[in-house]
């Protein structure tokens, strides 16, 4: 009998949830299964597209398909002149989801933008280890944990940083999935009721979209939030049908089975821009695909030898075997869409000959060296293997003979930041929030050496430009600093730049609204569909 | 029978210890560590690093965190996914059904299939009907499974748009699981339609899953036919005047059964892997592709926990198939 009851419960369940389910439905064919839904834990663009930017809002926005910031949670903010103390008015009035399993009684306040910080920065909270192996890596990736001194609550609705020391890019980390604000009431509930571990199951926000399902490895569902502070979304429901295979997502696309798909492969990208009924649309990537030298190694070591070895390489040709068209060669180590691009400075001339007598000049003959090969594809670089195989051609023809060697990506990933390393390393990135420093100063400052400054390259005058424009809050001037320091990159050569990527969106034609985002985002707030 | 099955599932025992060391030593002979891949690109420090790994106890020495790990197996724990964060029993039990759902519809095809296209081939031996069922079976055997699967999927649901392309139900449909079985939970939904729309979804998959396993079954059922075809007793059986159907139906393909059902038995296994790659295409969301993501992540406990738990479904069909052959073939339980 109980068995029957819990049928029948189950029954009406389904049967009211049915008719809400197929209004206004938006259905995005995802890449790959979220690895939770507390955008905290982890990594994943997956993850952040079906947590952070669904459920979840931040103190400080980047505005739709660009990396500009603009108002979130936050309706106004001060910076102190000293640069270490960021003043945050909060928006009155924003409302929590209430769902299924929470219902909350306050709206947002100071505790919640503490809490979510907290969590992340202080071992001694009790958030801080609250499922299995939690290591806040984003936050620590950014240096959140050195970089933050406190959070402070001034009064209910606003909220303090003070920093360590001044980090002009900090206003755009806020605006990164990692800096989602939680709801303070929601976690003490779970707590509570001995259940931290849901928090990252069943999110709560304040985002455009209230969580209400998830089927492992198949489908996520969610509604527009009725109290979004930005008022309602124009679509009822959204849908995230996770398909793994590219091919397979395509053919979805064209079927009708969904109307939003991400990372098509190059090769149907032609087949998808002939269907009548899509649009492809375009998005030059925030990323750099590279070849770093190890300069501390001879004759590496000498900017004469890697400029005459860039001179070498036809970078055209990668792109066009590699990307089919899809990339752009690459002179800067930031992209050309991002603010302080040097678009002044001349990229080294494919020019073989020169490259010979420059070798020769430098007092280089019958050089051997490694190319290293990333062994998988990444946006920035779909086949490290082939590039490195034109690369090794290229070389061939001024008398360098290369050895390519690759690793699994887990031991590529570890040695290939190993001081001693024998060979120059395919490597790339890709943006985190638009900033330049997220690219010169990480990949390329003296503190990175050994890390993610995989050419080993420490430049005290390159350094000393990126160090200098992270302390400035003056945008005119950070990009003047950088500038000059593109200029110094350029001049020490310590990378082959190969490419910037162009990201492709294959949507359908009934969807208005949808911007592909330079950070890779995949969010659907402000997205309409025809019905 | 009784004596029959103390005797296999005590040898259950060594056999389930052995797996638990080959499914935790395994997973940790592939170079790099679950830390390493969970910053990718992002570089962590030397200390930071050291300090995750013993967070999640990978720094203490192999055999303390292998019988570490067999003490909670035995007590019904297989531990915490290291990138979800979630139980691996959880999701287990979540993904399992549909797998099973997707391999049993697959089995099903490839015996009710295969067993009379084998039978028909041995009966008509060196006519053309033999020989199209043998090249059809030797091309299904041969298959990509990849290929195939996309190559159905571009032709009956894009081109043709008889069958949906992936996924194991409408998106329309919405009902929360009672089974995980989603023929059963269509049907309980007591929603018009979508029932008819599950088993739209399953067709695809479970052609192309069962491609293989029909292929050998079909195959094999020949090979064991003509064998027994051959026979004294049946040619007694014909001589008797007994009907032909009667001939293959009862006293040959009876005593042919025996090394069909050890095949169909280690089809499981077959099957298991090919659900990998079906799983894979079909956006099918059962363990075989949450099985690949675990090993391309090294999270250890889930490829631990996944491998014990497929190879004790493995062992428990061997024993199920022991127990038929008792029954097909009483001198076997002496």
């Amino acid at each position: 009998m109980k068995k029957l009851s819990f049928l029948l419960a189950a029954t009406a369940l389904a049967s009211v949830m049915a008719t809400t389910a197929w209004s206004k439905t938006l259905v995005y064919c995802s890449e790959a299964s979220p690895e939770g839904f507390d955008p905290g834990l982890y990594t994943g663009g997956q993850t952040f597209d079906a947590s952070s930017r669904t459920a979840y809002s931040r103190l400080v926005e980047f505005k739709h398909g660009s990396t500009e910031l603009e108002p979130g949670l936050a309706e106004s903010w001060t910076i102190s002149p000293d640069g270490l103390e960021y003043t945050f008015k909060l928006r009155k009035g924003v409302k929590f989801q209430t769902t299924e399993y929470f219902t909350p009684t306050r709206e947002l306040n100071a505790d919640d933008v503490i809490f979510s910080f907290e969590r992340q920065l202080k071992a001694d909270n009790p958030w801080n280890k609250y499922v299995d192996g939690a290591s806040w890596e984003y936050a620590a990736g950014m240096g959140f944990p050195e970089l933050v001194k406190s959070v402070e609550k001034v009064d209910d609705l606003t909220v303090k940083f003070v920093l360590n020391h001044p980090e002009a890019p900090f206003l755009a980390d806020l605006g990164m999935d990692f800096a989602s604000i939680m709801s303070k009431e929601y976690a003490d509930k779970l707590a509570a009721d001995g259940k931290m571990g849901q928090l990252n199951q069943m999110p709560l926000g304040t985002g455009p979209f209230t969580f209400v399902a998830y089927q492992a490895d198949a489908v996520i569902r969610y509604q527009a939030n009725p109290d979004y502070y930005k008022g309602k979304e124009k679509i009822d429901d959204l849908v995230f049908a996770i398909t793994t295979d590219a091919a397979v997502r395509a053919q979805k696309l064209k079927a009708g089975e969904c109307h939003i798909m991400p990372y098509p492969n190059a090769a149907d990208v032609a087949e998808l821009k002939k269907d009548e009924n899509l649009t492809v649309l375009e998005q030059p990537g925030l990323n750099v695909a590279y070849l770093a030298y190890n300069t501390l190694q001879a004759p590496f070591d000498k900017p004469e030898v890697r400029r005459a070895l860039n001179m070498a390489i036809n970078k055209q040709a990668i792109v066009d075997a590699v990307f089919q068209g899809a990339a752009a060669v690459a002179k800067n180590p930031i992209p050309p869409t991002m603010w302080s691009y040097n678009d002044k400075v001349e990229d080294d001339k494919y020019d073989p000959e020169g490259s010979k007598k420059a070798l020769e000049a430098a007092g280089v003959k019958d050089l051997k060296m490694k190319i290293w090969a990333m062994p998988v594809s990444r946006p920035y670089m779909l086949n490290a293997r082939r590039a490195a195989e034109l690369m090794q051609s290229d070389l061939a023809k001024v008398g360098v003979s290369v050895e390519i060697v690759s690793y699994e990506w887990a031991e590529y990933l570890k040695l290939s930041k190993d001081k001693n390393r024998d060979g120059a390393a395919i490597m790339g990135w890709t943006g985190d929030n638009g900033d330049p420093d997220n690219f010169l100063d990480t990949l390329l400052g003296c503190e990175a050496v050994g890390g993610n400054n995989r050419a080993q390259w420490c430049n005290q005058e390159f350094d000393k430009l990126v160090k200098a424009a992270k302390k400035s809050s003056d945008q005119a001037e950070r990009t003047k600093l950088y500038q000059e320091a593109q200029v110094v990159f350029k001049k020490e050569a310590p990378w082959v730049t190969i490419d910037h990527s162009i990201a492709f969106g294959p949507v359908s034609k009934k969807v208005s609204g949808y911007h592909m985002d330079p950070l890779g985002i995949h969010r659907f707030d402000g997205v309409d569909i025809a019905e | 029978m009784m004596r029959f099955l103390l005797g296999r599932l005590a040898i259950l025992i060594p056999t389930f210890l052995g797996v638990s060391l080959i499914a935790f030593s395994f997973i940790r002979m592939l170079p790099g560590d679950p830390v390493m891949l969970m910053s990718g690109e992002r570089v962590m420090s030397e200390e930071r690093h050291s300090q995750i790994m013993h967070d999640l106890g990978l720094d203490r020495p192999m055999y303390v965190q292998y019988f570490d790990y067999l003490g909670s197996v035995l007590q019904g724990d297989l531990g915490t996914s290291i990138v979800s964060k979630r139980p691996v029993f959880d999701d287990f039990k979540a993904l399992f059904p549909a797998t099973l759902e997707l391999s049993l519809c697959a089995i099903i095809v490839a015996i009710c299939l295969g067993i009379p296209a084998g039978v028909l081939a041995a009966v008509k031996r060196g006519t053309w009907l033999d020989q199209t069922v043998m090249g059809v079976a030797l091309v299904g055997y041969s298959m990509p499974i990849f290929w195939w699967g996309l190559l159905l999927i571009i032709f009956f649901s894009g081109y043709l748009g008889w069958t949906p392309v992936s996924g194991r139900i409408s998106l329309m449909y919405f009902f929360k699981p009672v089974t995980g079985f989603m023929l059963i939970d269509s049907l309980l939904s007591g929603q018009a339609g979508a029932f008819k729309s599950a088993l739209s979804y399953l067709i695809l998959p479970t052609i192309v899953l069962a491609t293989i396993p029909l292929a050998v079954i079909a195959r094999q059922t020949r090979s064991a036919m003509l064998e027994v075809l051959g026979e004294d007793y049946v040619r007694t059986a014909r001589s008797k005047g007994l009907t032909p159907l009667r001939v293959i139906g009862v006293h040959a393909l009876r005593n042919a059964m025996i090394p069909v059902i050890t095949t169909i038995g280690l089809q499981v296994g077959v099957m298991l892997a090919g659900a990998i790659l079906t799983e894979t295409i079909f956006s099918w969301p059962g363990i075989g592709k949450w099985m690949v993501d675990a090993v391309f992540k090294r999270d250890y406990a889930v490829v631990q926990g996944g491998l014990l738990m497929i190879a004790g479904v493995i062992m428990l069909v061997n024993l199920l198939v022991d127990v038929a052959y008792g029954f097909v073939n009483p001198r076997i339980r002496h």
